[in-house]
C-alpha cells in the first residue's frame, strides 16, 4: 500500500505538488491521471525518494522508501525518463541492478525472457527503439519480484502489441495481490486498465474513486437522435431546455434531456425518429470537463495558497485543460 | 510471471550491503568503454612519453647547459617521469568526472539511487571502486616508466629505487594519480555536467599552476605551492623546488583539497533531487 500524506513540492513559486493525499490499495491497478504537467511523474519521484518533499510525505506499508530493505525486492519502478547508460548492455545495466540487491544473475536471464528483450541483451542500449527502452525499464522494475510496481506511462512509445502485453501483465500483477499504481495522461487507455482512478490537476487531488464511479459521475450524458424533421425536433426540444448540436450528417446530438423525455417530446409532436441513442460518454470527455472545471473553480484558490508573490497566478493555463482543443460540448462519439 | 518467487522472502538487513554496491559499482565501471579508453590512454601516455622524453634528453645532452645537467642529475626522477604524467594525468581526470557525472548525463542516477536510496554508502562504494583500480594502475605505470627510463637514461644520469627517496617519489606518483581520480570525481558529482566537469578539473589541473605563477613576489610562491596538483606532485620531488611545502607536507594539501570536495559533493548529493 502507498501512502501520500499532505505532500507539497515546490520548486521557486511554482507548486507542483499541492497538499496532495490518497492511497494507492493492493490488488488492483490504480491509474493516476492528469494533463502533462498537473505534477504525476514528480509526485512519483518523491514517493520514491528521488526528490525531497517540501512538506509531507509519502510511505510505503508505512516506511519511507529509503527505510525499505533491498528496496527492488520491494518496490519496482518505470520512470518516464530513461535511466540507462546508452554505452551499456541491456544485460549488464540489470546485472549492477540486481547486484545492488543480491539478486542472482538468473533473474536478470529471466526478466529479459518475459519482456521479449532476450535476443539483444548483450547489445550497447543506444540503439534500442523507445518500445525497446521502455521494456528494459519494466525488465528493471520486475528485477526484484515487487509486491508494488510504480508506473510512469508504460505505454510510451510501445506498439500495439506492446501496449496490449503491458496491459495484461499490470492485470496479471494485480491479480497476483501486487498494488500497482500506473500514470497516465491517456484517459482512454486508462479506461481498459484501470480498476481505481486517482486525478490531479495542478498538483492537487480532483477525484480519488472507481474508475467506473468516476466515468459516470464526471460525464455529462449525450443522446443521439435521427429524424427525418430534424429540424422542428431540434426547435422542440430547445424549448424543453435541451442543448441540440446538429451535426453533419443530419444527426443531432442532445445534452441536458434523457433519451425517454426526447422520445415523448417527438410523440407529443407527431416526429418521426429513426435512432435515439444514448452515448456513454468516454473518458477522455469526463477527463476534459474535469480538468476544466478545475481549472475554472480551483485557479483562485491556488493564487491564495502561493501567498503575496503569486507567481502560480500568472501562468499560463496547462495544456489539456484548454477548453478549445476537448470536443464541442463534451460530446461523445 | 510464474514461479519468479525464487528472490521473494529473501531477507534484507535494512541496507544493502556494502559488499554489494562494491560488486555493482565495478559492473557499472567495466562495463562501460570510456573506461577502457582512459586506462588504454593513461597507459599510452605514461609509457610513451616517459619513453620519448627521455631519448630525447640522452639526444640532446651535449647541448644542454651545465646548469640544466646537473638539475637533471640531481633531482632524476620528475625527469624521467614528469613528461608521462603531465600528459596521462588528463586521463584520470576526465575519467574520474565522468564516473560521476555519466550517471546524470544518461539519467542513470534514477535507476542508481532507486537501488541504494542511502546515497552516501553509494557515493562511498564508488570512491572506493574507483580509485583502487587507478591505484593499483599508477602503481604500476609508476614503477614501469621509471624502469623504462632509468634504462634509456642510464648513459647520462645514474639512478637507483635504492637512492635517497627515489622509491617515495616513484611511489608517490601512483598515490598521486589515485588521490588526482578522487579529486575529479568529487568535482563531477558537484557539477554533475560532463563537459563543465572536465573543463573544471582540466583547468585546476593545467591552467591554474601557471596562473598563480604570475603572482608576484612571495604571494605567488606560497599560493602556488599550496595549489592542489602542484601541492600533490611534491611527492614525486627528491627536493622540493620551492622549500615551501616537504614532499609529504604537499600530498597531504592535496589529500585535505581533496577531502573537502568529496564533502561538499557528498553533503549536496543528499541534500539535492536526484
Amino acid at each position: 500500500m502507498i501512502e501520500v500524506k499532505d505532500l507539497v513540492k515546490r520548486y521557486g513559486d511554482t507548486t507542483a505538488v499541492d497538499h496532495l493525499s490518497f492511497t494507492v490499495q493492493p490488488g488492483r491497478i490504480t491509474g493516476f491521471l492528469g494533463p502533462n504537467g498537473a505534477g504525476k511523474s514528480t509526485t512519483m519521484r518523491l514517493i520514491l525518494g528521488l526528490d525531497k518533499p517540501t512538506s509531507g510525505g509519502a510511505l510505503i506499508d508505512g516506511k519511507p522508501y529509503r527505510d525499505l530493505p533491498d528496496p527492488l525486492r520491494y518496490v519496482g519502478a518505470l520512470l518516464e525518463a530513461r535511466a540507462v547508460h546508452p554505452g551499456r548492455t541491456a544485460f549488464n545495466h540489470l546485472l549492477y541492478l540486481a547486484q545492488t540487491q543480491g539478486v542472482p544473475k538468473e533473474r536478470v536471464h529471466q526478466v529479459l525472457d518475459l519482456v521479449g528483450l532476450s535476443a539483444v541483451a548483450k547489445k550497447r542500449t543506444k540503439g534500442f527503439s523507445l518500445g525497446m527502452g521502455q521494456r528494459l525499464g519494466i525488465a528493471a522494475a520486475l528485477l526484484g519480484d515487487p509486491k508494488l510496481l510504480i508506473l510512469d506511462e508504460p505505454v510510451n512509445g510501445l506498439d500495439p502489441e506492446g501496449i496490449v502485453w503491458i496491459r495484461n501483465l499490470m492485470k496479471t500483477l494485480a491479480e497476483q495481490g501486487r498494488t500497482v499504481f500506473v500514470s497516465s495522461h491517456l484517459m482512454n487507455e486508462m479506461a481498459v486498465t484501470a480498476d481505481h482512478v486517482v486525478v490531479i490537476g495542478r498538483g492537487k487531488l480532483i477525484a480519488d474513486t472507481p474508475m467506473n464511479e468516476f466515468i459516470a459521475r464526471y460525464s455529462e450524458n449525450v443522446v443521439l437522435v435521427r429524424s427525418p424533421q430534424a429540424d422542428r425536433l431540434a426547435g422542440e426540444l430547445r424549448t424543453k431546455g435541451a442543448e441540440v448540436t446538429p451535426q453533419q450528417d443530419g444527426a443531432l446530438l442532445v445534452n441536458k434531456l434523457a433519451a425517454p423525455a426526447i422520445g415523448e417530446v417527438a410523440a407529443a409532436n407527431a416526429i418521426v425518429l429513426h435512432e435515439l441513442a444514448p452515448q456513454r460518454a468516454s473518458l477522455e470527455a469526463a477527463f476534459m470537463e474535469l480538468t476544466r472545471s478545475d481549472v475554472e473553480f480551483h485557479a483562485p484558490v491556488s493564487d491564495a495558497v502561493s501567498g503575496p508573490s503569486g507567481g502560480d497566478g500568472q501562468l499560463p493555463p496547462l495544456p489539456a485543460a484548454v477548453p478549445a482543443s476537448g470536443p464541442e460540448q463534451g460530446g461523445a462519439r | 510471471m510464474t514461479g519468479d518467487t525464487l528472490v521473494r522472502g529473501a531477507t534484507g538487513t535494512g541496507h544493502a550491503h556494502f559488499g554489494r554496491l562494491l560488486a555493482a559499482e565495478w559492473t557499472k565501471l567495466r562495463t562501460v568503454r570510456s573506461t577502457v579508453w582512459s586506462f588504454a590512454a593513461l597507459i599510452v601516455a605514461v609509457i610513451g612519453f616517459t619513453a620519448l622524453f627521455t631519448w630525447l634528453t640522452v639526444q640532446q645532452w651535449s647541448q644542454m647547459n651545465a646548469a640544466d645537467r646537473a638539475q637533471a642529475a640531481l633531482d632524476p626522477v620528475p625527469q624521467i617521469l614528469g613528461s608521462g604524467l603531465f600528459l596521462g594525468q588528463l586521463a584520470i581526470c576526465v575519467l574520474g568526472a565522468l564516473v560521476a557525472t555519466s550517471e546524470y548525463s544518461t539519467g542513470m542516477i534514477r535507476s542508481t539511487l532507486l537501488a541504494s536510496p542511502h546515497r552516501l554508502r553509494m557515493l562511498a562504494a564508488k570512491c572506493v571502486v574507483f580509485t583502487l583500480p587507478v591505484l593499483v594502475v599508477g602503481e604500476v605505470l609508476a614503477f614501469a616508466s621509471y624502469g623504462l627510463g632509468k634504462s634509456i637514461i642510464s648513459s647520462k644520469i645514474h639512478t637507483s629505487l635504492g637512492d635517497p627517496h627515489v622509491t617515495r617519489a616513484v611511489f608517490g606518483e601512483g598515490l598521486y594519480l589515485g588521490v588526482l581520480g578522487l579529486f575529479a570525481l568529487a568535482i563531477g558529482q558537484l557539477i554533475r555536467h560532463t563537459a563543465g566537469a572536465i573543463t573544471t578539473v582540466i583547468a585546476l589541473v593545467l591552467v591554474l599552476v601557471p596562473l598563480a605563477g604570475l603572482l608576484p613576489g612571495s604571494v605567488g610562491k606560497h599560493v602556488s605551492a599550496y595549489l592542489p596538483t602542484n601541492a600533490g606532485q611534491q611527492i614525486m620531488q627528491i627536493y622540493p623546488k620551492d622549500q615551501i611545502l616537504t614532499a609529504w607536507q604537499g600530498f597531504g594539501v592535496f589529500t585535505a583539497w581533496t577531502a573537502v570536495l568529496l564533502g561538499a559533493a557528498a553533503w549536496l548529493l543528499v541534500k539535492r533531487d536526484a
